[in-house]
């Protein structure tokens, strides 16, 4: 391991790390625009460069390996003279616009100006000028800003696996575009806004609407998909501006998908902000009280023939609370799993992500079935890719035969193909018997089919047949794509005695057997199998439920409480407060605490601490936040029998728009209609063909 | 002596004497006081009263919302919303401005980076009500259109000591 001095500090680090990256390590600042420490190397910003003793010319410290007894000098003044230099050339043809620029206050260009700019330009001569790019509906470029760093060429190409940015032209005709016939269509195309140091690809929903400066940052919880990214909302007054990532190396690193980003402009669209009552057909605004007084009415009518649906974002406090009064009130028809999936609440190891999110760099043969990871789970996705880059990873699928940004063998569409390798009878059976660290991944396409609960049974028998479970490896996987299920199935928030599942509590109420069902943000359940039933829908959303409903009760958005989610790793998360919910909305778990007070079966807790201790009670996952809580393999899951036919293919026809929140977002619907349902940067429309 | 030098200044009435003196002078010596309001006195051209936004002389408001007006403002007098014009120009929506919480610092005209908020000469815009003292963006425009050649007089003047 080389040593070396830096600025007098001297550190010894792994061989092949670069000058930059060592003096990072000892906290010692060196400007940056190009280089960045999950890319490409590429040193064409020359703006991080240092002296080092015996070379003739300064280096450029991102490109520069360490070398034994190297002596660096990062702040001389012969280095800041280079680094002005530097900065005067990236200013030559800048536009200087930061007044009108949305990264203004934010902005690397603007803050190393500040300590290595001029303050007067000695060039006489005219900038150039850049035409601008369509990249689409989620970024705005403003290409002459451009100082050509290519950090978005080496994220789309490196990270998205969608090579579809490029450079045209060299020495100052050098410019950033699109490939011919391209379009930017990553599924994390909104993290170039990100990368980019100055103010060349910004938000563009939400494009000269705020300053970085007024903004309020809160720290929060993604719950678009299951993965549970770690984000930072940005606010001012009541409105979510935009919502960054952070830094999340176990769940996110520091992407995030493009629903999860720009879906927050459906935060402000089709929101329930007062109770409504369905009266001679139409849906009027009530007090609640009178709203609770109608429910009352009807549930006692009902007796014990009340159900409960949870949504794919609800959060585990309200759940448990409607578990509770369902349990007082002697019902146990709850379920969370609304679009049917046949997973397993009782073993715990049968619905979690077990290999855990990071430990999915680690497998070295994957089988995914019934899944498109892609649209799923983008950010995990890109994971997976990840680790296919650094080689020695063999993949493979069952589904369809998509582009998933790195190479898989395509092994058939059908359950055939997975009884063939449980019966070791494929090929690729032994690729993954061989491998150190097999593992799979099936998705809720898979599961949620009729014979969901046989290919979960199949899926584990490969999973001991190929030796997936050993000491300090778990490669069985489930992609869950709701980010309320785990934490559901933790809760227990699955059919009790004498109930099945969702299909079965719909038919019970399409027969009568149930006279009330709740929805708690449940609109992907077919509201007419709810035949007569007496339907509460409590949800954030005018969407499908609330359409379908009798009575509604405004909830909260992610955004809006604090709750707790379980990702789909089994870890537990909590969202905060970033604004308040609209109107009359209420957090969800208040509405049922005082919705039990109403029926006369009032629940044991008052306050947020006192719902989290009984959740903790529920099961110690939720004690655990932050946590990943694993399971223990060894109780036997899913069902004997012959799986049915048809393809397993994924149940995200659209990636842009999954949910009632995406589903009321305007950006989300221009990107449907820009890119389709996602995943399709090698063809369709471009933005010049109309 | 003191005792009979404070009775003969009490009795002589000289110190009336001395004030009716001074008073005297000064009926011939020039006025100082103007007739205001039908006169006013000189003002500089950094005086800070009333402020206006401009525009280009082709009539385009200058003011980007670029909101460092709004950040810099001491009072937080100003209030600014910004979005996308129909020709995608980035523009305020909304730029109020508190009179009443104006500390009439001149920061905001110094923040300006396109001289769009200025503060004018003008300081005779008492109001009856508090609310006609909460400024929005026509009234100001308003206010940058009225005074437009004056303002345009101060800025040049004062440009060579900038």
């Amino acid at each position: 391991m080389p040593k070396l001095t830096i600025d007098g500090r001297e550190i010894e680090v792994e061989a092949g790390t670069t000058i930059i990256q060592a003096a990072d390590q000892l906290g010692i600042e060196i400007p940056r625009f190009c280089y960045h420490e999950r890319l490409a190397i590429a040193g064409n910003c020359r703006m991080c460069l240092v002296e080092v003793e015996k070379m003739p010319k300064p280096v450029a410290s991102c490109a520069q390996p360490v070398g034994e007894g190297m002596v660096v000098k990062t702040n001389t003044a012969g280095v800041r003279k280079a680094r002005q230099g530097v900065m005067e050339f990236l200013l030559l043809n800048h536009p200087l616009d930061c007044p009108i620029c949305d990264q203004g206050g934010e902005c690397d260009l603007q803050d190393q100006a500040v300590a290595y700019g001029s303050d007067k330009g000695r060039c006489q001569e005219g900038k150039r000028a850049v035409p601008d790019k369509d990249y689409g509906p989620l970024v705005q470029t403003m290409m002459t800003r451009c100082i050509q760093c290519t950090r978005c060429v080496r994220f789309i190409a490196e990270i998205a696996g969608t090579p579809v940015l490029g450079g045209l032209g060299r020495g100052e005709h050098l410019e950033i575009t699109r490939y011919v016939g391209a379009a930017v269509s990553s599924e994390l195309s909104g993290n170039l806004i990100d990368l980019c140091p100055v103010g060349a690809l910004t938000n563009k929903p939400a494009s000269y609407t705020y300053r970085s400066w007024e903004l309020k940052k809160t720290e929060s919880i993604d719950a678009m998909d299951a993965l549970g990214s770690s984000i930072r909302l940005d606010t001012r007054g009541n409105e979510v501006i935009r919502v960054l990532p952070r830094v999340n190396e176990d769940v996110n690193e520091e992407w995030l998908s493009d629903r999860s980003r720009f879906a927050v402009d459906g935060l402000k669209r089709q929101r329930l902000d007062r109770p409504y009552v369905r009266k001679d057909g139409k849906l009027v605004a009530v007090t609640w009280n009178e709203a609770f007084a109608v429910i009352a009415a009807k549930v006692k009518a009902a007796g014990t023939k009340i159900a409960v649906i949870a949504g794919d974002q609800a959060d585990a406090e309200a759940m448990i609370a409607y578990k509770d009064l369902l349990a007082s009130l002697g019902s146990q028809a709850i379920d969370c799993r609304q679009d049917g999936a046949k997973l397993d609440g009782s073993v715990r190891a049968s619905y979690l992500f077990n290999s855990t999110v990071a430990g999915i760099e680690q497998a070295d043969a994957l089988l995914m079935i019934g899944t498109n990871p892609r649209k799923e789970s983008p950010v995990l996705n890109a994971r997976i890719r990840k680790r296919w880059q650094k080689g020695g990873f063999k993949a493979a699928r069952i589904g369809h035969k998509g582009d998933l940004t790195f190479k898989y063998e395509h092994l058939g569409d059908d359950a055939s193909v997975l009884k063939a390798l449980v019966d070791g009878k494929h090929p690729f059976f032994e690729t993954l018997k061989n491998a150190a660290k097999p593992a799979l991944i099936i998705g809720q396409g898979a599961l949620s089919r009729p014979d969901g609960a046989v290919l979960l049974g199949l899926a584990r028998k490969l999973a001991d047949a190929t030796g997936m479970v050993k000491d300090g490896w778990n490669g069985f996987n489930v992609l869950h794509t709701a980010a309320a299920r785990v934490g559901g199935l933790d809760l227990g928030f699955v059919p009790g005695q004498g109930w099945r599942d969702v299909d079965h509590i719909a038919d019970a109420a399409h027969k009568g057997d149930i006279a009330v069902v709740f929805l708690l943000g449940a609109d992907e359940v077919e509201m007419k199998s709810l035949g007569e039933a007496f339907v509460v829908y409590q949800g954030s959303h005018g969407d499908a439920g609330a359409h379908r409903a009798d009575v509604i009760l405004p909830g909260a958005a992610y955004t809006e409480k604090s709750a707790t989610y379980v990702n789909l790793e089994g870890r537990a998360q909590q969202t905060r407060l970033a604004v308040f919910p609209p109107g009359e909305a209420k957090e969800d778990w208040r509405i049922v605490r005082a919705l039990s007070d109403v029926l006369g079966k009032p629940l044991p807790y008052d306050s947020l601490k006192a719902v989290r201790e009984r959740l903790a009670k529920a099961s110690p996952v939720f004690a655990a936040i932050g946590q990943v809580t694993t399971a223990a393999w060894g109780a036997s899951f899913g069902a004997e029998g012959s799986a049915g036919d048809g393809a397993l293919v994924t149940n995200i026809d659209n990636f842009y728009q999954t949910d009632p929140i995406s589903r009321a977002s305007k950006t989300m619907a221009e990107c449907t209609a820009a890119f389709g349902g996602g995943c399709n940067h090698k063809h369709k429309k471009t933005g010049t063909n109309g | 002596m003191s005792f009979l030098d404070r009775n003969a200044r009490a009795f002589l009435l000289i110190e009336l004497v001395q004030g009716l003196a001074l008073t005297l002078r000064y009926m011939f010596k020039p006025k100082v006081t103007i007739n205001y309001p039908y006169e006013k006195g000189p003002l500089s051209v950094r005086f800070r009263g009333e402020h206006c936004l401009r525009r280009y002389p082709n009539g385009e408001e200058r003011c980007i919302a670029c909101k460092l007006c709004e950040a810099i403002c001491p009072a937080q007098a100003i209030t600014i919303e910004a979005e996308p014009r129909a020709d995608e120009s980035r523009r305020a929506r909304r730029y109020d401005l508190d009179m009443t919480k104006c500390i009439y610092c001149g920061m905001c005209q110094e923040a300006c980076p396109v001289d769009a908020i200025v503060e004018g000469p003008n300081f005779e815009y008492a109001t009856e009500t508090r609310a006609e003292l909460m400024y929005n963006k026509s009234k100001l425009l308003a206010n940058g259109d009225r005074w437009e050649a004056e303002l345009a007089f101060r800025i040049a003047a004062d440009a060579p000591y900038r």
